[in-house]
């Protein structure tokens, strides 16, 4: 690590992320419906089918049902790319969390300027969504800061440890508000899974084909920033937790899987009060522990 | 293989079947066929789907919507009619509000007959749907490439072009929106029923 200029780190980071993230977030998805697939019992779809859908949706009619939905999603894919960015170039993780956040305040947008009832009603509850996830999301940071003393997410990944032997409630948390950031089954509340149930596909019912694909490819992006926010709990120093990093996000991601084909959809409200009382209670515990520690 | 064929979204409607066609073609989805190995997922949203299956013989009060669904759809879209019923009218051809087949609304690409269609006929269809869907798009493409060649260099014209279909699709949608908002309502909760 010493020697090199830590600029180059940072730009090998940045491009990792640009250009290889779509292909990691669509293999994961890929390898998550024949994992879905196989559990339910049926062959499921080639592992390369997530690409197969893009490139299609890329190919067909292009219809707007409002124009400013193709800017608001394009802000939306353009915002999340940047935050990602920014964690993987090792820099403010504040900073990426808030930056997250604007980018799903333009999905929101995009769901919002369409006149249909269902993408409306998957618009509001992707604020519910928001308000549940986003105590979590900011404890981690502050967790983060709590070991390691900064927001940097270079000094971070440095420490002589591992964070998650500080933070495990925090992990927790994180873990359990990534099924609503995937949109996962007991939380796909705003864009519900199956189609044929009360808000037809939700947020994204509005969309045309290519809005979808823009969709899709921000849902990528989004999945490999979020477990780049997992890996940050393992990396430390030691070359060698790279792997550990790496074995814990397909962990985690096996565990979204397993949680997708278990569990039922549940109602807003339920998320927002079961997703608060796991945050406070394990985020909140750990929290107070650490607090503890730094006054003795 | 094309590059459209591997991933043919179906939406399914039901246009006064007797459901039992639906649940044939929902049994497409379960376990034991497993149409997804194909890429077929069943995605209930016309502005999405490539394949529109109907069942059911059209009613007067359906019509509209079927047409709407279909107008809906972006280009390149093929149509199943699943069953006797949506090929012809079926049993109930003769009853005072049946049109008779789906044929008779919207243009059809496939006929599944059977009451009901088995899902076995459904996949055969289904499959058959999908390379005429290829063949549309290798059409769309080739008229694609056709169209800028003659005028090469001017770059204001493509742009032209290029807003033109923008504001064509939007149109359609945007009628079909306003004039049967209520209908659609009712479309989805017939949906509903039917899961």
């Amino acid at each position: 690590m010493m020697g090199i200029n830590p600029m180059i780190f940072k730009i090998v980071g940045i491009v990792f992320f640009i250009v290889l993230a779509p292909f990691i977030g669509g293999f994961l998805e890929g390898l998550d419906r024949k994992i879905s697939a196989r559990m339910q019992g049926r062959v499921g779809p080639p592992i390369r089918q997530p690409f197969y859908d893009v490139r299609k949706l890329l190919s067909k009619e292009k219809i707007f049902v409002n124009k400013a939905q193709g800017f608001l999603l394009a802000s939306y894919l353009v915002l999340m790319v940047f935050s990602g960015a920014m964690l993987f170039g090792g820099y403010d993780i504040l900073l990426c969390v808030f930056v997250l956040s604007t980018a799903a305040a333009f999905l929101y947008f995009a769901a919002s300027v369409t006149s249909s009832p269902y993408s409306s009603i998957g618009a509001t509850r992707e604020l519910i969504q928001m308000m549940a996830y986003e105590p979590a999301v900011l404890l981690t940071c502050v967790g983060f800061y709590l070991v390691r003393g900064s927001f940097n997410v270079q000094t971070i990944v440095q420490g002589p440890i591992a964070t998650i032997l500080y933070l495990p409630g925090f992990f927790v948390a994180f873990v359990f508000i990534m099924t609503i950031k995937m949109r996962k089954s007991p939380f796909d509340i705003s864009t519900s899974h199956h189609m044929h149930q009360e808000i037809v596909k939700g947020i994204t019912t509005d969309m045309g084909a290519r809005n979808m694909a823009i969709f899709q490819i921000t849902e990528w992006y989004e999945n490999v920033f979020l477990l780049g926010i997992v890996a940050m709990f393992f990396l430390n120093k030691n070359p060698w937790s790279l792997l550990a990093a790496i074995i814990a996000i397909l962990v985690v991601y096996f565990i979204e899987i397993v949680i997708d084909n278990t569990n039922a959809r549940i109602t807003a409200d339920h998320m927002l009060k079961l997703t608060w009382i796991v945050t406070g209670v394990t985020a909140g515990l750990n929290l107070v522990v650490l607090m503890l520690i730094r006054l003795f | 293989m094309g590059k459209v064929a591997k991933s043919p979204w179906i939406m399914h409607y039901d246009a006064s079947s007797c459901n039992g066609c639906d649940i044939e073609v929902l049994a497409c989805l379960t376990p034991v066929y497993d149409a997804e190995r194909f890429g077929v997922i069943n995605c209930g949203d016309p502005f999405q789907a490539d394949i529109l299956l109907i069942t059911g013989g059209v009613n007067k009060q359906n019509a509209p919507i079927v047409k709407q669904l279909y107008d809906q759809m972006a280009e390149p879209k093929v149509v199943c009619a699943i069953g006797v019923c949506a090929c012809t009218g079926g049993i109930f051809k003769e009853c005072y509000n049946i049109l008779g087949g789906v044929d008779t609304v919207i243009p059809v690409d496939v006929y599944i007959p059977g009451c009901a269609a088995r899902p076995q006929a459904i996949l055969d269809g289904v499959v058959k749907a999908v390379g005429i869907f290829q063949q549309k798009a290798d059409e769309m493409d080739k008229n694609k490439k056709m169209k800028p060649a003659p005028q090469a260099a001017p770059v204001e014209e493509k742009a032209e072009e290029a807003a033109e279909p923008v504001v064509q699709a939007a149109e359609p949608v945007a009628e079909a929106a306003e004039a049967v908002e209520e209908k659609a309502v009712e479309a989805g909760k017939e949906v509903v029923a039917n899961d």
